[in-house]
């Protein structure tokens, strides 16, 4: 069989901790073609930002390995950008010098001027160029983390890595989002391997659904592919029986033959839905007065 | 301009001050005069109750040195110190011209004019006041340089900060007044040229002070770099930033905020221990004043050394204006509230 683009390849993790190590991950495979958009889909604790990690080289898998182009991945490096579930800018600099932080760092040994003309175009591609000179604390939730893309594809990563890029926004900002992302992907055509935890949002954007089977050992439960024309309407979609479909595929899954039993871990999502829900509120009244 | 004076007010704490700058912008008088009632009412309520409290109180003590000072006989002891201080600095001055004469007579004699002697009049109040501040911001200064760096260290390692904290948590409650002795003889022992450009005593307390302020800074900056946003540093592992482009361009500015926090902690002490320092080691500045006046023992002593008390005090509080308004100039978040 040809080499894939990306491949992962019998991924196992142990992480150390007091009681002895803890197996996270069990032998996970996947491989991706090139400009393929896969999503992760899975119960929150169950491994996802691990595999995440794994691929960018924040991690190093116990055993197994992640092959990119032909080439071992060891270390994480620009060619495997992030974006962050918590936008992560530097908050001490402005959206342009954290993307422009980026640019220098991939675009080194380039004139001034074209490193700053790129800052720029990728700021314009998120629709970020009217506020470009605001540090992160005087923008909105949805817009830091357009920054955070746009910092994360001005490195022209091989594959873009999302870790619930959205998780954190209310649903009409996310939305909106979603068809930034649509548009660009449009665009540029980037593999992208995005975490999620909405199914819709899955359903949306994903060439394919990746759903993974609960901690510990996690791995690879189904695959679902996403036959639907691009470009996709959200509101279209909405009435198709075909996305209906594959919705539900998602949500059997995930609530009939993968349903969370353990307790603790519901309490703990628990709260960590109602923490989100008030930094929504927070973003609410930054997009407000934004 | 009214926009700009107000975002200075608030950065330095001033914010009692707003309403005036509105007052006298012309913005909706009514509410602002209500607000600096309001802000200043207070404390101006508070202030005159505390020097009634005072006066009645000095009146009923009697101490070997006559009546606890009150407030107007504070004020007369402050007042008749600034004349001191004039009066010696008139001295000084004419001390010198006396020389420089001598020596325009020589010249016109044909003779070499002699060297101009230095004036060596006791130190006033006010040069006393100078000396504890510069002793306070050198020893500041030192142990600033000592600690950031180490702090830093100590954060980004957990190695050396399991090793060192043992040692930290030892050091960080002696008291000044343990470490003084053991800096006066190291100090003697070690500091030993002929011609020094630091006298013996400014060195104790300025190390006194190091020892004493190093621990704040050192303390926070190590949290301040250990609980940097984990994503910020996998943001810089995936750019591949380099060693020293990751503390200067990622630690440091990430934990700048702790580490001022550390900064203002620190030379609150600093100024705390220095005053100490000075009285037991009769270490010129501040709190040898104190000493002094306390042994002289005249009936001015008790109003006297009132007046250090408050001196220290208000420059303690605008010490601390300075450090919480850089505090703030730095802070990320700027809707954060911090006093
Ligand atoms: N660095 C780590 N050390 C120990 N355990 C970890 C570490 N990272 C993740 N885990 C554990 O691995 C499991 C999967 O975590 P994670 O990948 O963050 O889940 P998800 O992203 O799907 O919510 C969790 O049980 C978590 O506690
Ligand atoms: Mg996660």
């Amino acid at each position: 069989m040809a080499n894939s683009y990306l491949d992962i390849s019998g991924v196992s993790i142990e992480f150390p901790t007091p009681n002895g190590p803890f197996k996270a991950l069990d032998n996970v495979n996947l491989k991706i073609e090139k400009g393929e958009f896969i999503s992760l889909i899975g119960h929150s604790g169950c491994g996802k930002s691990t595999v995440l990690n794994i691929v960018a080289g924040l991690y190093n898998a116990t055993q197994g390995g992640v092959i990119l182009q032909g080439k071992e991945v060891l270390q994480p490096g620009p060619d495997r950008a992030v974006v962050f579930q918590n936008h992560s800018l530097f908050p001490w600099l402005t959206c342009y010098e954290n993307v422009r932080l980026a640019v220098d760092k991939v675009m080194k040994g380039k004139p001034k001027a074209e490193r700053h003309e790129w800052t720029e175009y990728n700021l314009e591609l998120v629709h970020m160029g009217h506020a470009m000179h605001k540090r992160p604390d005087e923008i909105s939730g949805g817009m830091k983390q357009r920054v955070g893309i746009a910092r994360a594809l001005s490195m022209q990563p091989k594959v873009l890595l999302m870790d619930e890029p959205f998780g954190a926004l209310d649903a009409l900002t996310r939305a909106h989002m979603q068809d930034s992302l649509t548009e660009i992907q449009a665009e540029l055509n980037n593999t992208v391997i995005m975490i999620t935890h909405d199914v819709d949002e899955a359903v949306l954007l994903s060439d394919r659904i990746v759903m993974m089977t609960n901690g510990p050992a996690a791995t690879i439960g189904e695959i679902l592919h996403v036959d639907l024309e691009r470009p996709r309407e959200r509101l279209e979609l909405a009435d198709d029986p075909t996305y209906n479909h594959y919705r539900a595929e998602v949500l059997k899954f995930l609530h009939e033959r993968h349903a969370k039993k353990d307790v603790p871990q519901s309490t703990k999502k628990a709260t960590t839905t109602t923490s989100d829900a008030a930094d929504k509120k927070e973003e609410d009244k930054k997009d407000v007065a934004a | 301009m009214l926009n700009r004076s107000i975002r200075f007010f608030e950065l330095t704490g001033m914010n009692w001050l707003i309403p005036i700058a509105n007052l006298l912008a012309g913005k909706n008088p009514k509410a602002q005069l209500n607000q600096l009632l309001a802000s200043i009412g207070a404390p101006l309520v508070a202030f005159l109750i505390f020097l009634l409290l005072w006066s009645t109180a000095a009146s009923n003590i009697k101490t070997s040195l006559g009546n606890l000072p009150g407030p107007s006989q504070t004020w007369e002891q402050f007042e008749s110190l600034v004349d001191e201080h004039t009066a010696a600095r008139d001295k000084e001055a004419a001390f010198y011209q006396r020389q420089e004469d001598r020596n325009a007579k020589r010249i016109e004699q044909g003779k070499e004019p002699k060297d101009i002697r230095p004036y060596t009049g006791a130190p006033t109040f006010f040069d006393q006041i100078f000396t504890s501040l510069y002793t306070v911001f050198i020893g500041f200064a030192v142990a600033t340089i000592i600690a950031i760096p180490v702090g830093i260290i100590c954060g980004l390692n957990s190695t050396i900060y399991t090793g060192l904290n043992p040692l930290i948590q030892i050091f960080r409650p002696v008291s000044p007044l343990a470490w003084l002795p053991i800096v006066t003889m190291v100090v003697s022992a070690l500091y030993t040229t002929d011609d020094p450009f630091f006298a013996k005593s400014f060195i104790t307390s300025a190390l006194t002070v190091t020892l004493c302020s190093l621990w704040p800074t050192l303390i926070n900056t190590t949290v301040g770099v250990s609980t940097i946003d984990k994503d910020l540093i996998n943001v810089s592992r995936v750019l591949r930033l380099s060693w020293m482009t990751q503390i200067f361009k990622v630690v440091i500015p990430a934990s700048l905020p702790m580490i001022f926090t550390g900064l203002r902690l620190s030379l609150g002490v600093g100024w705390m221990v220095l005053i100490a320092a000075e009285m037991l080691a009769q270490n010129p500045g501040l709190g040898k004043f104190v000493w002094d006046e306390f042994q002289n023992g005249s009936s001015n002593s008790l109003g006297r050394i009132l007046v250090a008390v408050f001196v220290i005090g208000i420059i303690g509080f605008l010490l601390d204006r300075i450090m919480l308004t850089l505090q703030k100039s730095v802070s990320h978040d700027k809707t954060q509230e911090i006093r």
